[in-house]
């Protein structure tokens, strides 16, 4: 009876590659983000952060 | 360096406030009607587009791509412009982006109640809204695309790579799952079938949810909640984080709408993998925006802006929390198709995206008015009656969803179920449907304090005028890194370049779960005896999709043993493979229905669509007396049969051209069926005297519309009498 749920993938040729592909490209991916995030200068974060802040000043117009 | 003054478009950003408010009221009053048909369930009696299996399809859009989509995109246009220091690229092309997308929300208003819809949730819109919705989207980001290009600021913050990430993946996104063959100006049938459609659907479905109402808003939070704060992100590096995974991972999660459905195992257990593993960005964002306001807590007490922004940020929080708790296939077992998700969703709509968008406007209309917001008090009074609202809603929709779940699962020691008749678990709640009727009232009361709030705010302050400001423009650098800088400084002053990442990071995860899945068509054990449609049946389905019947009952027998005891033989993949679009629903207000073929008798069925109350004492659905006296238009039927033909569904030629003769013949035996009830015989025989005597139009019963909805439901779930596996044969298609 479980046949007619389980084991849809099994069929597809070769599909025991997807899960290892998967894991292969979340590993680097977080590999290389959490390489980028912790190498990048204080003075760089600290400028891109007060964006929002720092923005520049509206000049009155004569209306 | 020379200085370059330029202005500010805060004309648009106004315009789309304006949409923002109006659309809000309308998304929640047709909200609050819905609410009341829980109650009342013939509140709109006899009026076909005033139904709830209409409006509710109205409702979810109206709020969702009216309300807040009118909010991103005002947000998005002030924000982008202040932080790219430059006029949006084209004032046309804003414009566009307005007008175009009001006109497709005002389509969607007339078409929806009409019942042109594909039943697909939040993608009901038919194809030719579809194009549009298209096109005007390509538009919002060429005109964000082209302000990128001519900024003045050389990097770009990270509110910015959210912007970025909903542009394309909403795009993607809508396309692949709007694919649709039409039949006519308003009637298509979906590219993909069955347990195809329903992962494309909900691969949609779900990132519609984080790509529409969570990474838009994720980035006006990381950009207003600082400004409102007056002080920077708390953790800008936590940003970064933040943004990378919650797109990567985001995409994957879909399958988590169809746990112990139909669809294969493999996709459900990747959904929940990836579900659960959405926490971690999506709490870290949350952390990311509360603690920004750390120090300034003192702020939060007095100012209206943060208050809507905190309560915000924690219904972010709580709902991030419950969705992976949901995806855990134990927990979901008795959440789905419960009024758990209506509490989930609404912690979402209500707080998340509702007092974001509440604080941005508190924010907005006293700056963009050069004026003072006109009463603070107000504002407080809407923070507290709005909170109020989302407790008294979600709340009871809790507890609800756990009543009316463990009501369905309860057994007797004999091994029958404890509440064999549904209306027993419907009537158990209906406190709980009273208790959000009356929530729903005070969060609507604080929306309209809102608009007496922002009128009279408008009233004392000057007209919206473009803001103008100076700064230096960009001077070339080297396309490649220069020697000072760092790759993290070279990369985030290349917004395509970004845009290119991000979209490989949301295509990865799309095409790991959509390529197998568009295998697994040919691999889905076919069931011999599962057959096509008749042109009637099909006729009868696209009446069932008009009327939005899915809104409310299931297809989808789940492998539970309470299930098949209620239902019958759980539901398989395999005899979906005709059904385009897939109707496994994603809510019980009523009973599932796949199997309801030959349960009753076409009698039944005509006095239930009659007078439900009826047939089913303590019904809450509504009467659909149109269905029996309007005659039934099955002149498309040959060309519905065509384009499903096209689409691969085994009808033959002669199927296609005899489509009128065979509707006739199987109209008739159910007029006949119906004529072995006397009381039925009696009434229609006595119509149509009457009609005859007073030389009126009569339509025979043979050519109205329930006929066809009977031989639908007649059909549905009959197609397998299978009892072992022998039965059924795999198509190895090689």
């Amino acid at each position: 009876m479980l046949k007619f749920i389980k084991g849809n993938l099994e069929a597809i040729d070769g599909v025991s590659i997807y899960p290892i592909i998967s894991l292969l490209i979340f590993f680097t991916f977080f590999l290389v983000l959490f390489l980028y995030v912790f190498t990048a200068k204080k003075d760089h974060i600290k400028s891109l952060s007060e964006m929002p802040i720092n923005e520049p000043t509206k000049i009155q117009e004569n209306e | 360096m020379q200085l370059e003054q330029f202005h500010y478009d805060n004309k648009i950003v106004k315009k789309f406030l304006y949409a923002t408010i109006l659309w809000g009221v309308v998304g929640m009053l047709v909200g609050l009607l819905l609410a009341f048909m829980f109650l009342f369930p013939n509140l709109t009696d006899g009026i076909s587009w005033l139904s709830f299996g209409r409006l509710r399809p109205l409702h979810t859009n109206a709020v969702i791509f009216a309300f807040v989509g009118n909010a991103i995109f005002a947000g998005v246009y002030y924000s982008t412009q202040r932080l790219l220091k430059a006029r949006m690229w084209s004032d046309l092309l804003s414009n566009i982006n307005f007008w175009g997308w009001q006109l497709i929300i005002v389509a969607a208003a007339i078409t929806l109640p009409l019942g042109f819809t594909s039943s697909k949730e939040y993608a009901e819109l038919e194809w030719p809204i579809d194009i549009a919705i298209a096109l005007i989207w390509v538009a919002f980001g060429l005109n964000l695309i082209g302000t990128m290009v001519k900024r003045r600021q050389r990097h770009l913050y990270v509110a910015i790579w959210f912007y970025i990430a909903t542009f394309v993946t909403v795009a993607v996104l809508h396309i692949f799952n709007s694919m649709a063959l039409p039949v006519t100006a308003f009637k298509s049938y979906s590219a993909y079938a069955g347990v195809q459609d329903a992962l494309v659907q909900w691969w949609y479905g779900h990132n519609a949810v984080a790509f529409f109402l969570t990474t838009p808003f994720l980035g006006l939070m990381y950009y207003f909640v600082p400004k409102a704060a007056n002080r920077p992100v708390y953790s800008y590096r936590l940003s970064i984080i933040h943004f990378w995974s919650l797109i990567f991972i985001y995409i994957w999660a879909g399958p988590h709408h169809l746990l112990y459905s139909a669809l294969p195992d493999w996709a459900q257990n990747l959904g929940v993998a990836f579900s659960v593993m959405l926490i971690a960005p999506s709490w870290g964002g949350m952390i990311n925006g509360l603690l920004t306001l750390r120090g300034a807590w003192d702020k939060v007490r007095t100012d209206p802006v943060l208050k809507f922004m905190v309560v915000a940020i924690t219904g972010y929080g709580m709902a991030t929390f419950e969705g992976p708790m949901l995806s855990l296939k134990n927990v979901n077992a008795i959440a789905h198709f419960s009024d758990w998700i209506i509490a989930h969703v609404h912690v979402g709509a209500l707080a998340w995206n509702g007092f974001m968008t509440f604080g941005i406007i508190y924010y907005l209309v006293p700056i963009l008015f050069k004026t003072k917001l006109a009463s603070t008090k107000l504002a407080n009074f809407h923070f507290w009656i709005g909170t109020l609202g989302i407790i008294l809603y979600a709340l009871p929709m809790y507890v609800a969803g756990f009543v009316q779940a463990f009501m369905w699962k309860q057994f007797n020691p004999d091994g029958t179920l404890a509440y064999g008749n549904f209306l027993e678990t419907v009537n158990e709640i209906m406190p709980m449907y009273w208790m959000r009727a009356i929530g729903g009232v005070f969060y609507l009361t604080g929306m309209l304090v809102l608009v007496y709030n922002v009128i009279i705010t408008i009233r004392q302050g000057s007209t919206v005028t473009d803001d103008l400001v100076e700064a230096a423009p960009l001077t070339r650098v080297s396309k490649s890194r220069t020697a000072s800088e760092g790759w993290h400084t070279w990369l985030e002053r290349k917004p395509l370049k970004l845009t290119l990442y991000s979209t490989v990071a949301i295509l990865i995860g799309g095409l790991v779960q959509i390529v197998p899945s568009l295998m697994v068509d040919d691999y889905i054990p076919v069931i011999s005896s599962v057959k096509p449609y008749t042109p009637l049946e099909l006729e009868g389905r696209d009446i069932y999709i008009r009327e939005g019947c899915v809104g409310c009952h299931s297809q989808m027998i789940r492998p539970f043993r309470s299930e098949v005891e209620r239902y019958g033989e759980y539901s398989k993949a395999g005899e979906y493979v005709y059904d385009r679009p897939f109707l496994f629903g994603s809510k019980r207000t009523g009973p599932d229905l796949m199997r309801v073929g030959g349960k009753y008798n076409d009698n039944w069925h005509l006095n239930h669509f009659y007078d439900p109350q009826t047939t089913s004492s303590g019904s809450i659905m509504p009467s659909y007396k149109w269905l029996i006296a309007n005659k039934h238009d099955r002149s498309n039927a040959g060309d519905k049969l065509e384009v499903m033909a096209t689409l691969g569904v085994p009808y033959s030629p002669a199927d296609i051209e005899n489509a009128q003769e065979n509707m006739a013949v199987q109209a008739l035996k159910i007029e006949k069926s119906l004529m072995n009830d006397p009381d039925f015989a009696k009434t229609y025989a006595a119509d149509k005297k009457f009609a005859e005597q007073n030389g009126e139009e009569f339509v025979e019963m043979r050519d109205r519309e329930v006929v066809s909805i009977i031989a639908y439901l007649q059909r549905l779930g009959t197609d397998i009498k299978v009892k072992n596996g022998d039965d059924l044969t795999i198509n190895q298609n090689d």
